[in-house]
């Protein structure tokens, strides 16, 4: 049906469907983190103590143990623990005795200039190149584009950061190697970032791209006379760039891991210096809120592209039911032309798994 | 990838035997039997005529095997000991003595990248296994029984697939601690979730084809139908994503390992390599350099090969 006749009513199904779900992939974030973190054996009292917690007396184990709640069976601590979460209480860092809230918070600023800009690097260069590597005539030209992404792809980032720490700070002193000072000194650290979103999008989005050039429509706009250009960006790239707007949860969730490296390799502050020094200090209650932070920007990223992805494609037909996985058809002889009477509305649920 | 089950040659099926086999059974099975025996004859020459036709697809093949000789043999390429260094011989570029250069304590850089294979591919191995058996069980148990099955296996996917594969890697270590084998468990436990998703969607498309309908008709039990036909036709897709998996894995490994979080200090794998050569970056960049292009020719290898493979099931 029509964006225009859609009545309120499904509207609100539809959000209101969508915001329960994002609720609940979040509890079971947070169980699955908690799972991980606090059933596995491991005994995060007995390290902070000393590794061996030889030097410390059994009664003192207990007294921190005591103090994190570790001693409590684990349903009663996945319920207090949960119950924390959902008052804004994510526990405190064992190794800092800081809140976690407070560690992650302070902690965003930097990050989120960070990814914001390795974004904007990933996105421009990303479809930029297969914007050109889909348009330009020579066929030369574009296997050589389309060789690149593959390419980056392939090259971890840790490395690619340090060759242009070498190349751009060291040979050519153009960009600082580390700090946080300056705009100048996040230049570095934002394209090391994009690199593998980057790369990722520009596969992507030239694959649809070359799809959507081969559709009639194409053929009806060169028809009606539009020029080459506006065929390829007003036409074809309107339509293939839907697709690649269901990634988003998963560029924001590579961006965010990726900081992990990046931030070491620059020695910047932020999130993933945060998860890497709590990773090197065993320091569950840190590492459980971002796994969980992580967890939230993926679901709110999703959550925005389902709101905003039925405005960008009307053909799309809202479903507010809980997600209902497709099912092979029954019989394959029947197949096609059920696929075909379904074809002209698709289903949001399909188009957004099918990229999923 | 998509395409490859359903194109896979009958050849890839066995011939089957036993009492339970109805005669049109039998009689498929037979003619698989036939097919796959004169297939045998020409495999080897189809595939090196398909390499022929590839040359990146040859040279991925080519470095893959030199990379699996390091690490199996890693004698053969370097003699030398990886740990032993002659301190005055540090810091030295590379030349024909040393190929890769000097570290800081005058170790040979190529005869520690040599060893180092073993470590850092035998870390992508188990977490490719891992992955691979643990999400095609998933996601043939999901494909194959369908109703709550599926909904619960495919629900808890999507939770693991909303944290970020290396974030989950990371939570897994911290409980788990380090060691090169705990991050082979860590990335390939977070490969796990999409690994069962496509393991699934291959397999609705496999159960829904006419061969998998006439073995059905001809009276077989599901069990029988998934052990003799869903998994050998199966079979293709998998490797495919096995290899691709595995390029991917590399990476998440010497990252890790680059982390810190791999086997201890002198160990050779290849990310710690690459940070070990951190603090030399303005004077000996080979030591930062050369490693790490090793790790990414051995994932682009990886990934080639996987892109040749794909697109040979898609198109044939």
């Amino acid at each position: 049906m029509p964006a225009a006749t859609r009545p309120a009513s499904t509207i609100a199904r539809y959000v209101s469907s969508r915001l329960g779900q994002s609720l609940l992939v979040l509890w079971a974030a947070y169980t699955v983190s908690f799972i991980v973190l606090y059933a596995l054996p491991s005994d995060p009292v007995a390290l902070l103590a000393g590794g061996d917690a030889s030097d410390i007396i059994p009664e003192q184990l207990a007294e921190l143990k005591a103090h994190y709640g570790l001693d409590q069976p684990l349903v009663v601590q996945y319920l207090l623990r949960l119950g924390g979460v959902l008052t804004g209480d994510f526990g405190s860092s064992i190794a800092t005795g800081r809140p976690v809230a407070q560690v992650i918070g302070e902690a965003i600023p930097p990050t989120l200039q960070l990814a914001g800009l390795g974004f904007l690097f990933a996105v421009l260069t990303g479809a930029g190149l297969a914007v050109l590597a889909t348009y330009v005539r020579s066929r030369a030209v574009s296997t050589l584009l389309l060789g690149l992404p593959p390419l980056g792809v392939a090259i971890p980032s840790f490395w690619f950061g340090l060759m242009l720490i070498q190349w751009f700070s060291f040979q050519l002193p153009l960009f600082p190697a580390m700090g946080d000072k300056s705009i100048a000194s996040l230049v570095l650290p934002s394209i090391t970032l994009a690199l593998p979103t980057g790369a990722m999008i520009a596969q992507l989005l030239s694959k649809s791209l070359a799809t959507s050039l081969r559709e009639p429509y194409i053929d009806t706009a060169k028809a009606k006379g539009a020029d080459r250009r506006r065929v390829h960006l007003r036409h074809a790239l309107r339509n293939a760039a839907l697709p690649a707007i269901t990634m988003t949860g998963l560029i924001v969730g590579q961006l965010l891991s990726g900081t992990v490296v990046t931030e070491t390799v620059f020695s910047r502050p932020g999130i993933g210096r945060v998860t890497a020094s709590a990773v090197q200090q065993q320091d569950i209650p840190v590492v459980q809120g971002i796994v969980l932070f992580a967890a939230a920007a993926f679901v709110l990223a999703n959550l925005a592209v389902d709101l905003v992805y039925p405005l960008l494609d009307p053909r799309i037909q809202l479903t507010a039911a809980p997600r209902r996985r497709r099912q092979a058809p029954a019989s394959p002889a029947v197949a096609p032309t059920a696929e075909a009477a379904e074809a002209p509305v698709p289903d949001i649920d399909a188009v957004l798994e099918d990229a999923r | 990838m998509s395409e490859t089950a359903a194109l896979l040659p009958d050849s890839a099926q066995h011939p089957a035997e036993g009492f339970g086999a109805t005669s049109a059974d039998r009689f498929a099975d037979a003619v698989a039997d036939r097919a796959s025996r004169s297939g045998s004859r020409t495999r080897w020459a189809r595939a090196l005529g398909w390499l022929a036709r590839r040359p990146a697809a040859a040279l991925a093949l080519l470095w893959l095997l030199v990379v699996i000789v390091a690490a199996v043999w890693p004698g053969v390429l370097a003699p030398g000991d990886p740990l032993a260094g002659v301190p005055a011989e540090n810091l030295q570029g590379p030349s024909a003595a040393h190929w890769f250069g000097t570290d800081q304590i005058g170790r040979d850089l190529y005869t520690r990248v040599v060893h180092g294979t073993s470590l850092t591919i035998s870390a992508a191995a188990i977490a490719v296994a891992v992955g691979l058996i643990a999400g095609s069980a998933l996601g043939l148990l999901s494909g194959f029984a369908g109703g709550r099955t599926d909904a619960v296996i495919m629900r808890a996917a999507d939770v693991l697939l909303a944290i970020p594969g290396l974030l989950l890697s990371l939570a897994l270590i911290t409980a788990l601690g380090f060691g090169t084998v705990n991050v082979a468990i860590a990335v390939g436990v977070a490969s796990v979730a999409s690994v069962s998703r496509i393991m699934r969607s291959e397999v609705i498309k496999v159960r829904s084809s006419p061969y998998i309908e006439a073995a059905r008709a001809s009276g077989n039990g599901w069990l029988r139908v998934l052990v003799r036909h869903v998994l050998p036709n199966s079979t293709g897709p998998v490797i495919v994503l096995g290899v691709l998996e595995f390029g991917g894995a590399i990476l998440a490994v010497s990252a890790l390992s680059f982390l810190g979080y791999g086997a201890p200090a002198p160990a050779p794998e290849w990310g710690a390599l690459v940070s070990g050569g951190r603090d030399f970056l303005r004077n000996a960049w080979w030591l930062t350099t050369l490693p790490g292009l090793t790790i990414a020719l051995t994932v682009l290898a990886a990934n080639r090969l996987a892109r040749g493979l794909d697109s040979e099931g898609a198109t044939r």
